[in-house]
């Protein structure tokens, strides 16, 4: 009796503690969640506030008389007279009729304010439109890229610098009069990558991902999935499939740079086929998603319940029909899901890249699987490590594309899964 | 069934996809080579794909070393056209091309660029000698008559007028053009000027006086450049080591130390006065020439009076523009195309 009541006596006088200690162990937890989100929150801001603004682009509107003495030029459809046309003259003359306080010298200063880029653009509108030489007409163009950041950063001095106390007057007043304006980057989504921030694009690199993603996915889905029904269902258990089993778990936890060397060795050394393409990229990533799926895809499986498999083989059916007709269907939703989230992993990889090539400058965007091509966390990497400063932005723009991607992947994932998954 | 059909096609597909690929033309120009390079050759491959009927050339950036051994594996489509250097190729990678049958190769030698040791621009401006900076960032030092390993731990170590602040330098891996051309330049050059370097035999010479410190001092950055003038913006202690173009890119931000007591100015470089400046080269593998279109074109394109000259574009992207002599050399060297010897490598 003393006995019972000393005991509950002690468990009284430890209760408080033991509270305590919960609630530390909670406040432990939540301070570690709230790390992660805060680290996330720091992440996004940097992200999107130094990257919003590479979704804005800098055009200036000149009146631009096309004067043939000037542009030594009288028939735009002439090969050979466009070679040797002056297509930067009338651009300078229009930039220097816009601001009256322009003179002789200030040629060199005036030009700079316009892309480098648009007398190619001019050019290739007037081998479309030949009638319009002898004519003034209104056009608008990229500026240059130091205008761009200029504009866009008005009371930051450090993206300044790059323009003359001149100039910045000049843009300023060309801002005042509407001529220079920011617009919606449309040239970011159709282009793809320049030397010339105010004209580089991720198309070339989202096309890349595109075909880099087609091959893996045309490759590892049904090799994942026929490798992990094999192994659920078919493969007698002994010491040689424990084998296989335990060396796919390692496989997944193997380095991804790894199989770029593999990829290097085998594909391109071995097999001779070319450096930097998507067909290439898409192997390499196959090799690093599969251990992904076939792992994903054999518990998917090993969650359908025996009932199913007992009720199918209870009338009649083999193993086949049994594997193709219940079991499969039912673990489909997992399979995919597995997959999604392997393919949201390869997406976002650089490094295997790096080896086979196609961590590169590629300006024209892929035509198809054997063209050499860049994907997008590639083309952040080549952005974040190019000199100028307009680069800063678009690479963090461009990270915000791929966190898009890789955000819609997920969500199809989570779709699929609560669309499509039953339980028992 | 109908699973097993898809399965035999897409495997099929493969299989074909896989076997026809190494068959296959290329029509692009495909380069490797020097990411100090890189930012011409890309301003020139844009220029070139948006004036000419070829597309634009594609441009990987692998380091000088790295670039040469992909550009010697041999000929064949698979294998890029022309490599990109910050340096001379060395006989070694001469014969490893000869070797794998690249046996005619162009060499072009494009301007001039100057390797700056920059830190911030809010730190103290430092004008050092180079047998100061071979003092600071040698692995071995001679120390009463004997090489003994590096001792120094700050800058004023070294000499009590520089500041005392640690020896902390961030700069290129050895793959890196740049990094040869600092060992050969500004470390052996400052080697030497100390009276103890004479004493070395030729094999002592170039273990001595061309190798770095590994104790932590001197710390590689990759081949990103860009991310060492992030580190100088952020800790006004640190010194970095790179080519002259990211710090005129980064002009309001950084600066460079004076060596010898000449600052790192494009006239100053172009005239050999400043004492680290090295030249930038890029070799055409020869058999190419007419297999994959357009590599003539590009050549030409590179070495013009509009990319190279005086009022060239690749002057704005900041490089130190050859004279006119040199210029119209290589005008020459791209009608003839002359074979690189060993000889002129030696």
């Amino acid at each position: 009796m003393t006995d019972q009541t000393q005991q509950a006596e002690r468990v009284r006088r430890s209760l408080k503690r033991r509270y305590r200690k919960e609630s530390r162990f909670r406040a432990y937890g939540m301070l570690a969640i709230a790390i992660a989100l805060g680290a996330l929150a720091v992440l996004f801001a940097d992200i999107i506030g130094k990257g919003y603004a590479g979704f804005l682009k800098t055009t200036i509107t000149l009146e631009v008389d096309l004067d043939p003495e000037v542009m030594y030029l009288d028939d735009p459809t002439d090969p050979k007279q466009v070679r040797m046309a002056d297509f930067v003259a009338p651009l300078v003359a229009a930039a220097d009729d816009a601001l009256p306080g322009a003179t002789e010298e200030d040629q060199d200063a005036l030009r700079r304010l316009i892309n480098p880029y648009a007398s190619t653009e001019l050019r290739a509108a007037l081998e479309q439109n030949p009638e319009w030489m002898g004519t003034t007409r209104t056009m608008t163009f990229l500026a240059h890229s130091n205008v761009d950041v200029y504009v866009k950063h008005e009371d930051d001095a450090a993206y300044s610098i790059k323009l003359s106390e001149q100039q910045q007057a000049w843009v300023d007043d060309l801002v005042e009069r509407g001529l220079v304006d920011t617009s919606f980057n449309d040239v970011f989504f159709t282009n793809g990558d320049s030397r010339d921030p105010a004209k580089a694009g991720v198309l070339g690199a989202i096309v890349g991902s595109l075909l880099t993603m087609i091959i893996t996915l045309l490759l590892s889905f049904p090799i994942g999935v026929a490798a992990a029904i094999y192994l659920e269902e078919f493969a007698p258990r002994n010491k040689i499939t424990d084998f296989i089993e335990v060396n796919i778990n390692n496989l997944a936890a193997v380095p991804s740079i790894i199989f770029g060397l593999l990829g290097l060795a085998v594909f391109i050394n071995l097999f001779g086929m070319p450096r930097s393409v998507p067909f290439v990229g898409g192997l390499v990533l196959t090799l690093m998603t599969l251990p992904t799926i076939i792992i994903s895809s054999r518990a998917a499986i090993q969650s359908v319940p025996p009932s199913i498999r007992e009720a199918a083989e209870g009338v009649g059916a083999s193993k086949m029909q049994v594997v193709l007709h219940h079991v499969l269907p039912l673990a489909l939703p997992g399979m995919m899901t597995g997959s999604i989230i392997g393919m949201a992993q390869a997406l976002g990889e650089t490094a295997p890249l790096l080896l086979i090539g196609m961590v590169a400058f590629i300006v024209d965007p892929p035509t198809g699987f054997f063209d050499a091509s860049t994907v997008l966390p590639v083309q952040v990497f080549l952005w974040a490590g190019s000199p100028e400063l307009a680069f800063i932005e678009r690479a963090s723009a461009a990270i915000m594309v791929l966190l898009a991607f890789l955000m819609s992947m997920n969500a199809l994932a989570i779709w699929l899964r609560k669309r499509l998954e039953r339980r028992w | 069934m109908k699973l097993n059909k898809t399965l035999a096609t897409v495997t099929l597909a493969g299989a074909v996809a896989a076997m026809s690929a190494p068959a296959m033309a290329r029509d692009t120009i495909s380069i490797v080579g020097s990411s100090t390079v890189y930012p011409f050759a890309t301003v020139v491959a844009e220029r070139f794909g948006t004036s000419s009927e070829f597309p634009t050339p594609k441009i990987e950036s692998t380091g000088s070393g790295g670039g040469l051994k992909i550009f010697c594996q041999g000929i064949g489509t698979q294998h890029p056209d022309i490599t990109n250097a910050s340096r001379r190729m060395k006989p070694s990678e001469f014969e490893l091309c000869q070797g794998n049958g690249v046996e005619e190769i162009t060499e072009f030698r494009i301007g001039s660029d100057g390797i700056v040791l920059a830190s911030s621009a809010e730190a103290e401006h430092m004008d050092l000698t180079l047998e100061q900076l071979f003092l600071a960032l040698g692995e071995k030092v001679p120390q009463d008559g004997e090489w003994v390993m590096n001792p120094h731990k700050t800058w004023s170590d070294v000499d009590s007028s520089l500041p005392n602040k640690p020896i902390r330098v961030m700069g290129p891996p050895p793959t890196s053009g740049t990094r040869d051309s600092f060992n050969e330049l500004a470390l052996a050059g400052g080697c030497d000027e100390l009276p103890e370097a004479a004493d070395l035999s030729e094999d002592e010479h170039g273990a001595i006086c061309e190798s770095i410190r590994e104790d932590g001092a001197f710390i590689e950055a990759g081949e990103n450049d860009n991310l060492i003038v992030q580190k100088l913006i952020g800790d006004k202690d640190m010194y970095g080591v790179f080519g002259y173009s990211f710090l005129e890119e980064n002009a309001d931000r950084l600066q460079a130390a004076a060596i010898n007591g000449v600052e790192p100015e494009p006239e100053l470089i172009a005239q050999d006065k400043y004492p680290i400046a090295r030249s930038m080269f890029f070799y055409v593998k020869k058999a190419h020439l007419g297999v994959v279109p357009g590599i003539d074109d590009y050549v030409a394109e590179f070495v013009s009076p509009r990319a190279m000259g005086p009022n060239g574009y690749l002057k704005d992207v900041g490089l130190i523009v050859p004279t006119r002599d040199s210029l119209m050399a290589l005008q020459d060297k791209v009608d003839n195309m002359p074979n690189l010897t060993l000889d002129e490598l030696k």
